[in-house]
């Protein structure tokens, strides 16, 4: 007999600050040693389902509960949170925010501490979650020193030492590099089946998780489950489009080809997948592929010539770097945390200077500019929108670049018209930023750079932490932008983006530039995508299974058929 | 001493008094007077006080004043952490019929938040700060009385205008929750 | 561009390994001793105890020389600032008034002057070592459990080792908000007139402020998570346990402190007066 855990009965929630219920009519169970994936896009409740899970609601967002939730056969509105965080244990998003010690020995025994242990006692568990957790050797290390992937262990751990039944991971993927998300998802499989804890995972990145087995996924839209199936025969259906979930690409490309996908075909994971009743439709859609566009090669609007870069007494960052991006191109530049990514960015921003090599700007040498000359030419677009916003009102805001040049008022209103509508937000510009969605911010802070009119723009991690609408509303425009004759780079750990919106890619590792070529050919180096940390997407596999001889070809017609179907279910 | 203090309080003291160093260090603004800046620290520390009570600011004062002063300085000067922990537990105090987080912050509490931090102030500066330095430290009592107050008369206007302005704009981005509805418009 | 500040040094020392209650107390007495006193002779004592201990922790001058600096310029002016507010604050101290030079009337140099001034910057020298020393030698977790044993609740205790936690977060994130505030323009230095300066500070403040706010509320879920404030005590991992050194330096520290206050108020009068 199956043991539930987790019991939602008829229920539903409110947040006090809402208008409406954000969960309404919620009936699921997940029993002892299951995996559970619960996806759905950003706003559909799957988060607030997940702080009903650890007691967050109604203990720390508070809202009127109706039906019941019972974990463990207790109920949790009447339960202290801290009987609930005894159960079940959570990993959250950022991994900066929950850190609290300073040390990883100190942040593993923090839930201990709060429990009284002696100090024997801890260092002994604490010993132990390390193990279970991989990070045995660095438990004296501050925690600014680790790594993404390091720093999720860490939480892990953290949980680990209360022995919890239940495991909540909330978007778990969303700050690491695909190496890493791999190596992550690999370790919550280990720990659901060889220590037998009920896991339930909330996330978008859906083909990433599927990576290893899961149980049931759990679609959430609307505050509604509209869906609660096995991943081969949740796969069989069109819930996931119906809701913008983005599928495995292999199972995208398969519909793209007119194959019908069947639980039979064991499709949740393209290593099981069998593909002899479609072969012939993938070989034959292929057929209709246009040719490769090869590197544009017209007038270099930005160069970058042996670049060095250290901190005073740092080791080297950036070593010998060099490369070239023509005007009008859409480049993405790639590689793990810690490569170099972001000391690119500020010295190409003028943040930093070069310890030696040049940069030039349109042909010009551009060592003189200061940070504020330097913006006109290039505009940089934060991951954190937050990091930038400083106005209340969208106009303000946009139009702050301009103010403090001190352009005058008439041009100044007639600049920020023009970009408001070309990011789309003329009909909002009265309106405050704090009633905007991230992705809606994230428009406002590219408009406020966009205003000064660089020739050049990089973004860091665009759609980091966007659901698939948002993903592809912000690349979408982007790509417009580009074709206003925008150069844009982009900094990002995405593989698809990479694939599908910049035909070229630059791959910088350890401070170094070891690849610079078309996108497609950057994935189908092993050797790179092993050192970078970057991962092969599935489509590669789907063309082995099928045979198909020249499998960047394949891989290229999926990405102009994707862009024209992605387009119309918007 | 309140009973117990929220873990929300707790981190408020916390990542308030981590922000009140860094403001204190990296964002004064030079008057043009020799030796006199406007400490913005001190309009955060308004906002964190009428925010998050009395007991949060007090101690945001007073941590945050003796760590900045030790990191960066070396050394605590007590006399004026003293008076930091008192000025944040008062603008707290007096503020606690203000609702900022309910997005509440209109003419009169504008202007009740700024009368009663310039009587806080006043004498907080500009009477016990120079006391305090008489007793401790022994200073020439005409001395210390000009130094208190200029620093009085500029935190006055540094949260007069900057610490309003914060409040505004919290009080901006709490507003409206009520009617937020999640369907987005753009 | 990294800006300086004091924090835990690893070394090995007799310093370092005395426990934080132990190094907290005897900063406390320290400081009160040299804080109430205007002795001269204890100022001289206390200040030659201060550099011993000094040299006996190991750590270099070059550690601390960019505080060191911040420090003499400050008493330098502070001192300046005593002459020209107070040129005869020493005459009416002790009564006396031998004239050194003359300047113009109340502005003449006094030998009780000056010895008043000497007093004034040796109680300033005889605490930073003392401070300086406990800022390198603690380690900043294994300081807040010592807080909460010399009886500060542990939420207190724990705010503080949050805010030491944080200080490097959030000064990174000031960074990022100022260069991208920059990057549109604005304009930090003295070049800008005051109200413009204002501004230009809000535009900084406002996005660190906000953010800041929403990091509470994470960390907060985190620790709420995690069973925070659930007892009425804690136990702390990097508390260390008291070894001989721990209660001799107290007793010694506790001693000087005794032996320092009682000579200083034996005769009624804080001032040590050398002139009748």
């Amino acid at each position: 007999m199956k043991k539930p855990v987790i019991e939602f009965i008829n229920f539903g929630f409110k947040y006090r600050s809402q208008a409406k219920p954000t969960l309404t009519n919620i009936n699921f169970t997940v029993y002892e040693g299951e995996k559970v994936l619960i996806v759905g896009p950003s706003g559909s409740g799957k988060s607030t389902i997940g702080h009903c899970i650890n007691g967050l609601i109604p203990h720390s967002y508070k809202g009127d509960i109706t039906g019941q939730l019972k974990i463990i056969g207790m109920d949790t509105s009447t339960e202290p949170i801290s009987a609930i965080s005894k159960k079940v244990g959570t990993v959250l998003q950022d991994p900066d925010g929950q850190f609290i010690g300073l040390s990883v020995a100190e942040d593993l025994a923090f839930s201990m501490e709060n429990d009284c242990l002696p100090q024997a006692e801890m260092i002994s568990k604490v010993k132990e979650a390390a193990e279970i957790v991989g990070m045995s050797d660095h438990l004296g290390y501050s925690l600014h020193s680790l790594s993404g992937g390091q720093k999720q262990r860490v939480a892990l751990g953290g949980v680990m030492v209360d022995e919890v039944n239940i495991l909540l991971f909330d978007e778990p993927l969303a700050n690491l590099d695909p190496a890493t998300g791999k190596h992550a998802v690999e370790l919550i499989d280990q720990l659901n089946r060889e220590r037998n804890k009920t896991v339930i995972i909330i996330e978008h990145r859906l083909e990433d998780v599927l990576f290893r087995n899961v149980d049931r996924i759990i679609v959430v839209n609307d505050g509604e489950i509209v869906s609660d199936l096995s991943p081969a025969e949740l796969l069989a259906t069109d819930v996931l489009e119906r809701v913008s979930v983005r599928e495995p690409l292999y199972i995208r490309a398969l519909k793209y080809a007119g194959c019908k996908i069947t639980p039979e075909m064991r499709p949740e994971r393209i290593d099981s997948l069998n593909i002899n009743g479609c072969k012939e439709k993938l070989l034959h859609w292929l057929e209709e592929v246009e040719s490769l566009n090869p590197l544009t090669s017209s007038k270099p609007i930005l160069q970058l010539e042996n670049i060095a870069f250290s901190y005073p007494g740092g080791n080297k960052i950036l070593n010998n770097l060099s490369f070239s991006i023509a005007e009008g191109e859409m480049v993405s530049i790639v590689g793990k945390n810690g490569a170099g990514k972001s000391t690119l960015t500020k010295l190409i921003c003028g943040f930093e200077r070069p310890s030696s090599g040049r940069i030039i700007i349109e042909g010009q040498d551009a060592a003189k500019d200061t940070i504020k000359d330097r913006a006109l030419k290039v505009g940089l677009v934060m991951q954190n929108p937050n990091h930038m916003i400083s106005k209340h009102l969208i106009y303000d805001e946009v139009a702050l670049g301009l103010t403090i040049r001190g352009v005058a008022e008439t041009e100044i209103r007639k600049r920020v018209d023009e970009t408001l509508k070309i990011c789309g937000l003329l009909p909002y510009r009265k309106w405050p930023i704090s009633a905007l969605s991230f992705g809606q911010k994230k428009r406002v802070t590219i408009a406020s750079i966009l205003v000064l009119q660089p020739r050049i723009l990089i973004l860091d991690e665009p759609t980091a932490g966007q659901d698939f609408r948002h993903y592809t509303e912000i690349m979408d425009f982007l790509q417009q932008l580009n074709k206003l004759g925008v150069t844009i780079i982009l900094i990002t750990h995405d593989m698809h983006l990479m694939l599908e919106y910049t035909p070229r890619a630059i791959v910088i590792e350890s401070g170094e530039k070891i690849a610079d070529d078309l996108s497609v050919n950057v994935l189908a180096d092993k050797a790179v995508i092993d050192r970078a940390n970057l991962k092969e997407t599935s489509l590669f596999e789907l063309a082995a299974l099928a045979e198909v001889r020249d499998a960047k070809k394949f891989i290229q017609r999926f990405i102009a058929h994707d862009k024209v179907v992605g387009r119309k279910w918007q | 001493m309140a009973k117990s203090l929220s873990t929300k309080t707790i981190v408020a003291i916390g990542i308030g008094t981590a922000v009140f160093v860094i403001l204190g260090r990296f964002v004064s603004i030079p008057t043009g007077i020799p030796n006199t800046t406007v400490e913005t620290s001190y309009a955060f520390l308004a906002l964190m006080a009428v925010v998050f009570g009395p007991v949060a600011g007090g101690l945001i004062g007073f941590i945050g004043h003796a760590l900045k002063d030790a990191i960066f300085y070396g050394s605590p000067w007590w006399s004026w952490v003293v008076v930091s922990a008192f000025v944040g537990f008062l603008l707290g105090f007096a503020a606690r019929n203000i609702k900022v987080e309910d997005g509440i912050f209109g003419a009169k509490q504008i202007i009740s938040f700024n009368v009663s931090q310039v009587i806080v102030q006043a004498f907080g500066w500009m009477l016990i700060a120079p006391a305090l330095d008489i007793l401790i430290y022994g200073e020439p009592a005409n001395k210390v009385f000009v130094q208190g107050l200029v620093a009085g008369l500029s935190n006055m206007v540094t949260v007069g205008v900057i610490g309003t302005l914060l409040l505004a704009a919290y009080a901006r981005t709490r507003s409206k929750t009520g009617s937020l509805d999640k369907e987005e418009t753009l | 561009m990294a800006v300086e500040m004091l924090s835990y040094l690893d070394r090995k020392s007799l310093i370092h390994n005395l426990t934080g209650v132990t190094k907290l107390l005897c900063f406390i007495m320290w400081s009160f001793a040299s804080m109430l006193t205007y002795d001269t002779r204890i100022l001289f004592f206390l200040l030659i105890g201060s550099i011993l201990v000094f040299i006996i922790s190991k750590i270099k001058i070059a550690d601390v020389a960019f505080v060191l600096v911040f420090i003499l310029i400050f008493l330098f002016i502070n001192n300046l600032a005593i002459y020209i507010f107070s040129p005869q604050e020493g005459v009416k101290i002790y009564k006396t008034q031998h004239v050194l030079f003359t300047i113009t009337g109340s502005y003449n140099i006094t030998i009780e002057q000056l010895f008043y001034q000497l007093n004034i910057t040796l109680k300033y020298l005889t605490v930073i070592p003392a401070a300086l020393l406990f800022m390198v030698t603690t380690h900043p977790s294994e300081f807040a459990s010592s807080l909460n044993r010399i009886g500060v609740s542990y939420s207190i205790a724990f705010a503080v080792a949050l805010a030491l936690r944080y200080i490097p977060d959030v000064q990174r994130d000031y960074r990022t908000i100022a260069l991208a505030q920059q990057a549109r323009g604005l304009d930090m230095s003295r070049k800008e007139k005051l109200p413009k300066r204002f501004k230009n500070a809000v535009l900084i403040i406002f996005p660190l402020v906000l953010s800041s706010l929403d990091r509470i509320e994470t960390i907060s879920n985190a620790m709420d998570l995690r069973g925070f404030g659930k007892n009425k005590k804690r136990t702390w991992y990097s508390a260390r346990p008291f070894r001989r050194n721990d209660y001799l330096a107290l007793l010694l520290i506790g001693m000087v402190f005794v032996l320092s206050i009682t000579v200083t108020f034996y005769d009624g009068n804080r001032f040590y007066n050398p002139f009748l």
